[in-house]
């Protein structure tokens, strides 16, 4: 086979433009293509999922919003692209995706063997245990013995033999592949109890023919800081998604909402003004516009409009705020100073 | 007609009521021993048990047009699971207002599909029908021209999809198949060692495996930047994966033709292409046409395994309804309603199949 002159110095190229990664490529690159790439899930309701018209909607859908909002001023501009658990880390690495806002757990080696930086995290999740009133359960630590009925693969079941067996207590899963056959099975009664993430059993409940005679138990048995997720080595890009994510939760501390963002311009309070854009130097900081921040709100609303619109006590997982809550209220929702 | 006989004679002269007719063939067909009588009434019994619920609950309590909330009041089948989100299952994401697009490029193909089914349509005509038909298929789906919005084909999802990646892949896998069966029986070694090697290697993995080399693996290979779009990685996984399993039942067919076919067409001065085009292929492929058919079939079904790769094939777009708590545990109605959906397609097939295979039968 013969190789061209132009060809040779095409791939020759090519290598070379693989082998330079400096930060600013990857907003360099996103602004070029005109909109944001972002690994989702798409089977978790009320993170992200599409509805009847094939809109995607949800927590981690406007977290990936907000990042477009910010980039572009311009939350619409962004496609979704939904990955499987073992998909999602490979896309990112390949760089399929700019950014990963698949409800993944922050872990020490996924932030070191895998390559990745976690931004702020966006929702405290963590695993509990469902059970029928009538097993007359008041905590995990009496369900020596039970039957569990659990997904497979993932750390939900691993937490759950770690659970078992630091408590040392007997147990015998049922592992069902698929979320919706795992809930007939536990509401048919083949185990004593279901256990999943905190967030998602309470969906699970809504569906059980008769919900109030189902109970989550009070232990939860593992942290899951749930975060939007980068490639190690561009700090800018970094630094978007991160301060991205502090926005959505100052704006709601500092009580700036979609609905008053825009007499909010007008405030005297200079944190107000620095996280706005009105005194300026912070989005220019970041590479962004100095409305950014002001665009994302205006748009898709600040942490607790976005809480309550996808997973809060309206919705049909009518969930607490519990740890998601701002700091000042006892959660753990903090950002750090704009200045 | 004048009476040759009295009517009571001819009365006695009539067999039994009880050895003819409905009552006679069932006697000899149900009841003829005590063996077949008590499986005959075992199976009316289970039938009895068994269908009068079955049809109660998909066709008399069951919900057709109703919310969720209507249908977890009732003790019959869901089957508003399908109608409340039939146009996200049958198109996934692509857009809500274009959905007619989709809609046409299907009614395209089905048309040529059965257009095509008549062999006395084979005819050139009916190639340029098919390039052109699909040309319009592919501009209805892309869009971008003719005032068409663009959809890139990320959005396109639900049943183009499965039927994308299931007419693609077998049309473009069979002939690739048939080279490869033709490149094994070479006389080459080293053309008849690769096509040894590719059709072991693939058939030496499963197509879950292939799919995700394809969708996790291939991209981290490729330089920076470069990326190749998700349905045509899963669409080669499919070509290549079934292109091998034909070339082994295409290999069968061409042993199976006797030495003196291939002496004949020699003997009148045929070179290796006409032989194979005009003897060996015609004879050989139609012997094979019932394992080859199965194949197809199951590659048809095997498309829904690109689930596992996150392409919205009509499977992928039920599950996330099901995700839904909206419509979570009303998994049977949705599953059944894709099973009707895969085994039409299936039926047809291999229906189609059975009728080539009368037509093109020499056989008298």
């Amino acid at each position: 086979m013969k190789f061209s002159k132009v060809s040779i110095a095409m791939m020759a190229a090519l290598v070379i433009f693989a082998g330079a990664a400096m930060a600013g490529e990857t907003l360099d690159a996103v602004k070029a293509r005109g909109h944001l790439i972002a690994g989702v899930n798409g089977e978790v309701f009320g993170f992200s999922m599409p509805n009847e018209k094939g809109v995607w909607n949800g927590l981690d859908v406007d977290t990936a919003r907000a990042i477009a909002a910010a980039l572009f001023g311009d939350a619409d501009k962004v496609k979704y692209t939904a990955l499987t658990g073992v998909q999602r880390l490979p896309a990112l690495q390949s760089k399929e995706i700019d950014v990963l806002c698949r409800n993944t757990t922050q872990t020490l080696t996924r932030e070191t063997i895998n390559g990745l930086n976690f931004a702020r995290v966006n929702f405290y999740d963590g695993q509990g245990f469902l059970v029928p009133k009538k097993l007359g359960v008041k905590s995990a630590k009496e369900l020596g013995g039970a039957t569990v009925c659990v997904l497979p693969g993932t750390t939900t079941e691993m937490n759950a033999a770690d659970f078992f067996r630091s408590n040392g207590m007997e147990w015998k899963p049922v592992v069902i592949e698929q979320t919706s056959e795992l809930n007939k099975a536990f509401f048919a009664g083949r185990c004593d109890c279901l256990t999943s993430d905190a967030s998602q059993l309470a969906a699970h409940r809504t569906v059980a023919p008769n919900p109030d005679d189902y109970v989550l138990l009070p232990e939860i048995i593992s942290k899951e800081p749930l975060a939007p997720v980068v490639r190690h080595g561009d700090d800018q890009w970094y630094d978007i998604v991160n301060f991205t994510v502090m926005a959505l939760i100052e704006a709601e501390e500092l009580d700036v909402t979609s609905k008053n963002v825009d007499e909010m311009l007008n405030s005297k309070d200079p944190k107000i003004m620095r996280l706005l854009g009105t005194t300026g130097g912070m989005g220019k900081a970041l590479g962004l516009d100095d409305k950014w921040a002001y665009n994302i709100i205006k748009q898709v609303g600040n942490y607790g409009e976005i809480f309550e619109r996808h997973v809060g006590k309206n919705t049909k997982l009518g969930l607490a705020r519990g740890l998601n809550d701002l700091w000042t209220r006892g959660g753990l929702m903090y950002a750090a100073p704009f200045r | 007609m004048e009476k040759t006989y009295p009517d009571a004679y001819m009365e006695s002269l009539k067999p039994p009521v009880t050895s003819i007719g409905v009552i006679g063939w069932i006697r000899f067909n149900l009841f003829n021993g005590a063996f077949n009588s008590i499986l005959t009434i075992i199976t009316l019994l289970l039938l009895w048990k068994t269908v009068p619920p079955v049809f109660k609950w998909a066709f008399i309590d069951s919900v057709w047009f109703a919310d969720s909330s209507a249908c977890r009041g009732s003790d019959g089948a869901c089957w508003s699971i399908i109608s409340a989100n039939f146009r996200f299952i049958i198109f996934g994401f692509f857009p809500y207002e274009s959905q007619w697009r989709p809609l046409l490029a299907m009614t395209l193909l089905f048309g040529l599909l059965f257009y095509s089914k008549d062999r006395n349509h084979w005819k050139k005509s009916l190639g340029y029908a098919w390039i052109i038909g699909l040309i319009a298929m592919g501009m209805f789906m892309r869009g971008g021209i003719f005032g068409l919005a663009p959809v890139e084909s990320a959005k396109w999802g639900g049943l183009p999809l499965t039927l994308l990646l299931s007419v693609f892949g077998l049309t473009a896998a069979y002939p690739l198949g048939v080279i490869l069966a033709l490149g094994r029986q070479s006389k080459l070694p080293a053309l008849k060692l690769l096509c040894v090697l590719y059709i072991e290697l693939i058939r030496g993995v499963p197509l879950i495996s292939l799919l995700f080399m394809s969708s996790v693996i291939f991209p981290l290979l490729l330089p920076e930047g470069v990326t190749i779009n998700n349905i045509l990685r899963a669409q080669t996984a499919i070509i290549l994966f079934t292109a091998a399993y034909i070339a082994e039942v295409v290999r069968g067919g061409l042993q199976g033709m006797s030495l003196g076919q291939y002496e004949a067409a020699e003997s009148i001065g045929l070179n290796y292409y006409l032989t194979m085009r005009l003897i060996i292929l015609p004879q050989a492929l139609k012997i094979v046409i019932p394992p080859t058919v199965s194949i197809l079939i199951s590659a048809f079904k095997d498309t829904s395994l690109v689930v596992i790769i996150s392409l919205w094939d009509l499977l992928k777009t039920s599950k996330s309804i099901l995700s839904n708590p909206e419509w979570m545990g009303f998994s049977r109605e949705l599953y059944i309603f894709i099973a009707i959906l895969y085994f039409l397609g299936c039926f047809s097939m291999s229906n189609y199949s059975r009728k080539l295979e009368k037509e093109l039968s020499t056989e008298n």
